[in-house]
């Protein structure tokens, strides 16, 4: 955080890549060896592990389906990863067209990847940032010239946060991020709780602290406290899959078990 | 589906006849079930529900046509799994499972239907292939395109440092631990004069300067130990060509990554003329823009510093010199030829020291003053002060003048333990007064004991006004009585001064020191009230009463506010005019200006009494003693000192006595004869017809509680 602006980021392909890993759950090809053998192991502890990614990716898209039915256009994903799979500008401009989308990440070949795949697509931008300085963020000129920052903008941090120990203070980055939001404005916030399967967090935090960003599980009351300055929309602060299902009627079996919690929030 | 009325579900769940739209759509769902959660599907459930459904009936479809191409339709089928992201082999071996397990439509031969679901499977494991090679290729170059990123961000870092190791005005150099120096940049370069091979061939210990204190390679070895990250000092450094060069040097210890001291890294700024400027400055604020010599700061503190590191037994000399008539130069000559002068002589004295290891400094205006640290005694400085004046003396060409002019020295020779640098300097001062009190153009040696005398008349002038404002001045009472019935004629006020360190002082001591300074007027004035108030306590305003009398110096007498002084001592005290009378001298008022004659009119016009002090000791002028507006004549004590025992009745003194006793009486004024100290003396006073007497016989002078108890008994 001290190094000047004008030093580069490492690219170090040695270690797993937490973007790599998630896409390998997903399904996808875009990872290496390196992060093939990290999901492998975790999957080995943790069999529902794919299904807990995949839950989340599927609150992702519910998430933004619901923000763009409220008249949201504007979205800044943070932590997008390589969006792949069910990316957010797909699923926002099936809503409306018109949308734009940012995707923020700070690891360096996820952003040289997402720009690869967007480019030509002139209502995204991709900004490689830091969520722990929102400022800079905002400042940054592809976020100001894609982002009008006067009208609602959708905040997405999805399983983002747990990658934020406490001593950075994500709730501090938060309200320092908030407070350039437009009044409207949406935070849709999903976050690793150890609380669904508390006998698997521990071997599960062992294996992300080979990662760059290693993992900080939170509870449920910690998570609530993330959307200070937000107002919850209904259901509040709920399981994955329990946020909107698509099927209300088909009551998931043991929701707990994605330990996953994920809420969406309107900035009064 | 073609011919819906044909198809009829089979009883053990195959497709029995084709166009049953309602089993295709149960067979999708048990398919979209089978498959579900094998991998992330970015579609809600009822899209995937429809997506396989149609892939169902296209299989169907093509297994029912015999010239369909089953292996084309099955390739696509599987194809388009993997485009939705049905990614994982699971998911096709559900798929299989699924397919297998339904069969064939009725109609159509088995074989076609394990050919199409052969097909899927390939189609699925191609498709699936292609993509994640497609992905791999396109991670890999993401992460080749992020590495050449930060490649190229490093590069322009890089090159962003080099400008600025290379444009930077201040030297820069950076060594390994062992002291050996790998870069220099070119600003060290140009300030060291070295070229930068030689600096890589030499270590920084080369560098060390003559003149650095031990400090600098102590810190040194400090940063190198790991001890301290940095220090900065100032440092002389040699160029090549030899000069020393002074710098602000700031070296630091650079660690790697793991924390481990690696290099140092040097900041050199030339600061030479930076020192320039502030060495200009200091000599500017300790010398004389004029002459250039010491001035007066200077010169306090090196003697200052003199006396703070002497030894026993050492003394020190003051040639305190003073140009005679200097201000005549300046007035008649101009101030361009006075400051010519000046310089003139600042040369010349310093052409006397300098030999001697002395220096000369110059106070201000035309006072020069050369301090001698160790001197053998009064005479070498009475010697050394005869060649400054001689110096002086000299004739002098000022532009086309000859000009001559002489000083006046005074000396000072004192062992170093028996007096202070303020000290000193009074004593200088002093003593050059006496030189030109004496004549000017010559030197006066100091003499403690005329000094001692002068010394005490200054000090205690210049304490006086901080006496007032302290309420150090006390006023004390003596009473006056008369002679005919003991009764209380009055009480003299009388000011004392409580000195702090010399105790009580009579008026003697320094009412002539006030009137020098003019402080006078405010001792005066408070004396004049504290008088009347202590009066209007004891006495009320009755009259006819005993008054109380204050001396007036001859000083206040001249002083305009006297009249409204007096006023209001009277007004704040509430005592009336007829109860105050004020003391003069015959010398006060003999000869005085017409101001002073009117003055004493005002007073007297006022009520309040006025009596001649001390009468008898001057050179009285009848004829205007007795156009004053008197009410008392006060003997002076001497009159009665003078007086012989008891048998000299008939003495000339007692004539006299008896002769100054008439005039008072004949000019219509009471009188007072000060001094009484016998019962003898009293007596005489009384046959004389003296109206009154004071002095120890009635009553010494005394602080207001002494005096009251007296002063009471006797008005009752």
């Amino acid at each position: 955080m001290e190094r000047p602006s004008w030093v580069p980021a490492e690219v170090d392909l040695s270690r797993p890549s937490v973007a790599r890993v998630y896409d390998f759950y997903l399904g996808g090809s875009h990872n290496l060896e390196i992060d093939r053998r990290m999901a492998r192991e975790a999957i080995a502890l943790w069999p529902d592990l794919p299904a807990i990614m995949q839950s989340n990716r599927a609150f992702l898209r519910r998430a933004v389906r619901y923000v763009a039915a409220q008249g949201i256009d504007q979205f800044l994903d943070i932590g997008s990863g390589i969006p792949t799979v069910g990316n957010v500008h797909e699923a926002a401009q099936q809503a409306n067209p018109e949308a734009r989308v940012v995707y923020v990440d700070s690891d360096p070949v996820a952003v040289a990847h997402s720009r690869a795949i967007l480019t030509g697509n002139e209502r995204t931008a991709v900004v490689q940032a830091d969520l722990r300085e929102p400022e800079a963020l905002f400042e940054h000129p592809s976020v100001r010239a894609t982002i009008d920052l006067a009208r609602p903008v959708a905040v997405l941090m999805v399983a983002v946060l747990h990658f934020v120990p406490d001593e950075d203070r994500p709730q501090d980055a938060i309200a320092r991020l908030g407070a350039r939001l437009a009044p409207g404005s949406y935070l849709v916030l999903s976050h690793a709780s150890a609380e669904g399967r508390p006998e698997m967090a521990g071997s599960h935090r062992q294996l992300y602290s080979r990662t760059p960003t290693p993992m900080t599980m939170r509870s449920r009351d910690e998570i609530e406290r993330l959307f200070d300055g937000f107002e919850l929309v209904d259901p509040g602060v709920v399981w994955l899959p329990l946020w909107h299902p698509d099927h209300p009627g088909e009551a998931e079996q043991a929701p707990e078990r994605t330990t996953g919690y994920a809420g969406v929030g309107r900035k009064l | 589906m073609s011919s819906g009325e044909r198809a009829t579900p089979a009883s053990d769940g195959r497709i029995g006849a084709v166009g049953e739209e309602e089993q295709l759509r149960r067979l999708a769902k048990q398919w979209a079930v089978a498959v579900a959660g094998t991998s992330y599907v970015p579609l809600r459930p009822d899209q995937i529900d429809d997506l396989l459904l149609g892939l169902l009936r296209r299989m169907v479809a093509a297994v029912l046509d015999p010239r369909g191409s089953v292996e084309t339709v099955g390739a696509e089928v599987g194809s388009a799994l993997i485009d939705a992201h049905f990614t994982n082999p699971r998911s096709l071996s559900r798929t299989l499972g699924v397919l297998l397990d339904v069969g064939p439509p009725a109609e159509a031969g088995g074989r076609r239907w394990n050919d199409v679901v052969a097909a899927v499977a390939e189609g699925f494991s191609g498709a699936l292939q292609e993509r994640a090679l497609r992905e791999q290729e396109e991670i890999l170059e993401a992460a080749a395109h992020a590495r050449e990123q930060a490649r190229e961000a490093l590069h322009v870092s890089e090159e962003r440092f080099r400008a600025v190791f290379e444009g930077a005005t201040i030297g820069i150099g950076i060594g390994d631990l062992d002291g050996r120096i790998l870069e220099v940049n070119p600003a060290l370069v140009r300030l060291l004069g070295y070229p930068v091979e030689e600096f890589r061939r030499r270590s920084v210990q080369e560098f060390m300067h003559p003149s650095d204190v031990g400090r600098v390679w102590q810190l040194y070895r400090e940063l190198i130990g790991g001890q301290r990250e940095h220090f900065q000092l100032e440092k002389q450094f040699l160029r090549s060509n030899g000069e020393s060069v002074w710098t602000d040097l700031t070296v630091s210890l650079l660690r790697d990554g793991q924390n481990r001291p690696r290099y140092q890294l040097a900041l050199v700024h030339d600061v030479t003329a930076i020192r320039q400027l502030r060495h200009q400055l200091e000599f500017d604020a300790h010398h004389d823009a004029l002459t250039g010599l010491a001035n007066r700061k200077m010169f306090l503190a090196q003697l200052d510093e003199l006396f703070r590191q002497a030894r026993d037994g050492v003394r020190v000399g003051l040639c305190f010199l003073d140009l005679d008539g200097f201000k005549a130069v300046n007035d008649t000559l101009g101030h361009a030829v006075g400051d010519h002068l000046l310089i003139s002589v600042a040369r010349r004295l310093e052409a006397v020291i300098g030999g001697r290891g002395l220096s000369v400094a110059r106070l201000g205006g035309d006072e020069f003053v050369v301090l001698v640290p160790d001197t053998s005694g009064s005479a070498e400085l009475i010697s050394l002060a005869e060649e400054l004046l001689a110096a002086v003396a000299r004739p002098l060409r000022l532009g086309p003048r000859q000009v001559q002019v002489t000083a006046s020295v005074g000396v000072v020779e004192r062992p170093i333990a028996e007096i202070d640098p303020a000290e000193l300097l009074r004593a200088a001062d002093m003593t050059l007064y006496w030189a030109k009190a004496d004549g000017k153009s010559q030197w006066a040696l100091f003499e403690p004991e005329r000094g001692a005398k002068e010394l005490t008349r200054y000090s205690l002038s210049s304490a006086l006004p901080a006496a007032l404002a302290r309420q150090d001045l006390l006023v004390h009472y003596q009473p006056l009585r008369r002679l005919a019935d003991g009764a209380l004629h009055g009480v003299e006020a009388l000011v004392r001064w409580n000195h702090p360190r010399l105790g009580l002082l009579g008026p003697e001591n320094f009412i002539a020191l006030a009137e020098e300074s003019g402080s006078i007027v405010a001792l005066g004035r408070h004396v004049l009230q504290v008088a009347c108030r202590q009066a209007f306590a004891w006495f009320g305003s009755a009259t006819p009463g005993p008054f109380v009398s204050v001396n007036l110096a001859s000083r206040q007498l001249r002083e305009e506010s006297l009249v409204d002084d007096v006023q209001q001592a009277l007004t704040h005290s509430g005592l009336r005019p007829e109860q105050l009378q004020l003391e003069i001298t015959e010398s006060a008022v003999i000869g005085t200006d017409p101001l002073t004659g009117q003055t004493l009119q005002a007073l007297a016009d006022m009520g309040i009494r006025l009596a001649i002090d001390d009468f008898g000791t001057g050179y009285s002028n009848l004829i205007y003693l007795r156009r004053l507006p008197l009410h008392e004549l006060k003997l002076d004590a001497n009159f009665l000192r003078a007086l012989p025992g008891d048998d000299g009745i008939d003495s000339p003194d007692v004539h006299l006595l008896a002769s100054l006793i008439s005039l008072a009486h004949l000019l219509n004024l009471t009188i007072t004869a000060e001094g009484v100290e016998t019962e003898a003396q009293v007596a005489l006073l009384s046959s004389l017809g003296c109206d009154a007497g004071q002095g120890t016989f009635f009553g010494a002078a005394g602080p207001p509680d002494q005096i009251g108890g007296l002063a009471n008994v006797v008005l009752t």
